[in-house]
């Protein structure tokens, strides 16, 4: 399966990998970035914003459509990609890796899926 | 399971992992890979595309021309043989129904093609319109598939599988002619801004014309693509979509396309449906212009969207969006608009409502994109 066995995942399609020093960071999955198409605009939350599990932190724009970004978890934002704000297309193209879009210094987290979980969820085929 | 029709190609869209989407009950490829790369083929080399969803009906018969000229809006009896034409079928209030490519096969046999989710609409009417005249109307959407390949490269692409006489077959002109060694019906016509043609094919022919094409298209940077790219190309090329500038509410003055409806028809006594409302819809726009469709561009990267408020210097709400999407010719988020004619003039700067924050765009004139002839 496309998705990394180490990370954690919402029903929303962000990843979360496990905190260091307290710190996660937040991507959304191929899954979620193939169906959304070319991605032409980000908006992530800015450095030092509280975001909160479940709610809206920011927008990914498409081609043919506007997806809102929920947080994964609540807590600080400490760093954004400035490379995904710059080139828009590593969303597209490294899901996963370069095309992470924040660092949150957690304190807590919603109910979240592992990667068997996640891919019974997108690919309830198998 | 999905009762969506598939098309004669479906399993060749499979085949080359297309994303798929509902499509006025069919089930169409979106893209197979990126749009962006799929649209900016087609403006620099060719793609090549499944329209079989299109609607075709054909109107036989000694009276096929004078039948069509009291449905449609268009002088459709004026057109010569194997030429094609753009026109519309209203309703008795003004309200457009569709829009429509007119083909005319021969002196009395015409190909109507609607759009998809218009179609039956379309059979519907012309049956009933059809009564009185020595005409017949049939519903041939299962008769044909629609292949169609656009782009600069499309001449050379095309030639290698055909032997017809291609720079002899003018834009807007179908011609009967076989490729990959099928009969089909070869038209010089499109929906991107760019050269190309449309090639109605039996179902049963259509994988053997796309891999013909497929074939002929290597080393031309033919590419398959999808409608998500069409959407964008027609976009920049300021063609109107059913559903987005085209309505019933409207009536092609309101759209910007009085041009089409040809008052100045001689058969029939110059009747037809809805003539009556479109002299009132005509005199109105002279008097008192409508809204306006314009051409918004923006500096911003938020995209304006079909049914978003544009608003005015101030703040105040003066149109609406139809369509709008990055362009990827421009670089930039284009979209058409109806807006009140005060702030329609080319350059006046407007602001779009994108969610709860006003972004600042220009008007310009239509279209955004036009190829070098």
């Amino acid at each position: 399966m496309s998705n990394p066995q180490h990370l954690q995942y919402t029903k929303e399609h962000e990843w979360l990998t496990a905190a260091e020093d307290g710190v996660s960071t937040v991507g959304i999955t191929k899954h979620a970035a193939d169906a959304l198409g070319d991605i032409v605009y980000v908006q992530l939350p800015e450095v030092g914003d509280d975001v909160t599990a479940g709610e809206t932190c920011g927008e990914l724009e498409s081609t043919k459509s506007v997806s809102d970004l929920y947080s994964p978890v609540t807590g600080k934002v400490v760093e954004v990609n400035q490379d995904v704000l710059d080139d828009n297309s590593l969303v597209n193209s490294a899901p996963f890796e370069a095309g992470w879009l924040f660092k949150v210094q957690v304190e807590s987290t919603d109910e979240l899926l592992s990667a068997d979980e996640y891919d019974a969820l997108t690919n309830p085929q198998g | 399971m999905s009762s969506l029709r598939l098309t004669a190609l479906d399993a060749l869209h499979r085949a080359l992992g297309a994303t798929m989407t509902d499509f006025a009950g069919w089930d169409m490829p979106l893209r197979y890979g990126s749009e962006r790369e799929e649209h900016l083929a087609v403006r620099t080399q060719a793609g090549l595309f499944d329209l079989s969803h299109m609607g075709e009906i054909t109107v036989t018969g000694p009276q096929a021309g004078e039948m069509l000229d009291h449905a449609l809006v268009g002088f459709v009896s004026a057109l010569g043989v194997l030429r094609a034409r753009y026109t519309m079928i209203c309703a008795e209030d003004g309200g457009i129904l569709d829009d429509l490519i007119v083909y005319r096969l021969r002196e009395d046999a015409f190909l109507v093609v609607a759009n998809a989710s218009n179609a039956q609409r379309v059979l519907d009417e012309l049956i009933a319109r059809a009564k009185g005249f020595d005409a017949v109307v049939t519903d041939d959407r299962d008769t044909y598939a629609l292949v169609a390949v656009q782009g600069p490269e499309s001449t050379a692409i095309l030639a290698k599988t055909t032997e017809a006489d291609l720079p002899g077959l003018k834009y807007y002109a179908i011609l009967p002619a076989q490729v990959a060694g099928r009969d089909v019906l070869l038209a010089r016509t499109g929906y991107t801004g760019e050269d190309g043609f449309e090639i109605f094919c039996n179902p049963g022919d259509a994988e053997a014309v796309w891999q013909a094409l497929t074939a002929a298209g290597e080393g031309h940077g033919l590419v398959p693509c999808g409608l998500s790219c069409r959407d964008t190309l027609r976009l920049e090329a300021g063609m109107p979509l059913y559903g987005h500038e085209l309505s019933t509410d409207l009536t092609p003055f309101d759209a910007g396309l009085g041009r089409v409806v040809r008052f100045d028809k001689t058969t029939n006594e110059g009747a037809f449906v809805g003539r009556k409302a479109l002299e009132k819809a005509a005199a109105e726009a002279e008097a008192n212009p409508p809204r306006v469709l314009v051409g918004l561009v923006s500096e911003g990267k938020r995209v304006p969207r079909a049914e978003y408020t544009v608003v005015s210097a101030d703040g105040a709400p003066i149109g609406r969006i139809t369509s709008g999407a990055p362009s990827p010719t421009l670089g930039q988020p284009i979209a058409m608009a109806y807006v009140d004619a005060a702030h329609a003039a080319p350059g006046t700067t407007v602001a779009v409502d994108v969610r709860g924050k006003h972004e600042p765009v220009q008007v310009v004139a239509l279209p955004f994109y036009k190829r070098a002839r």
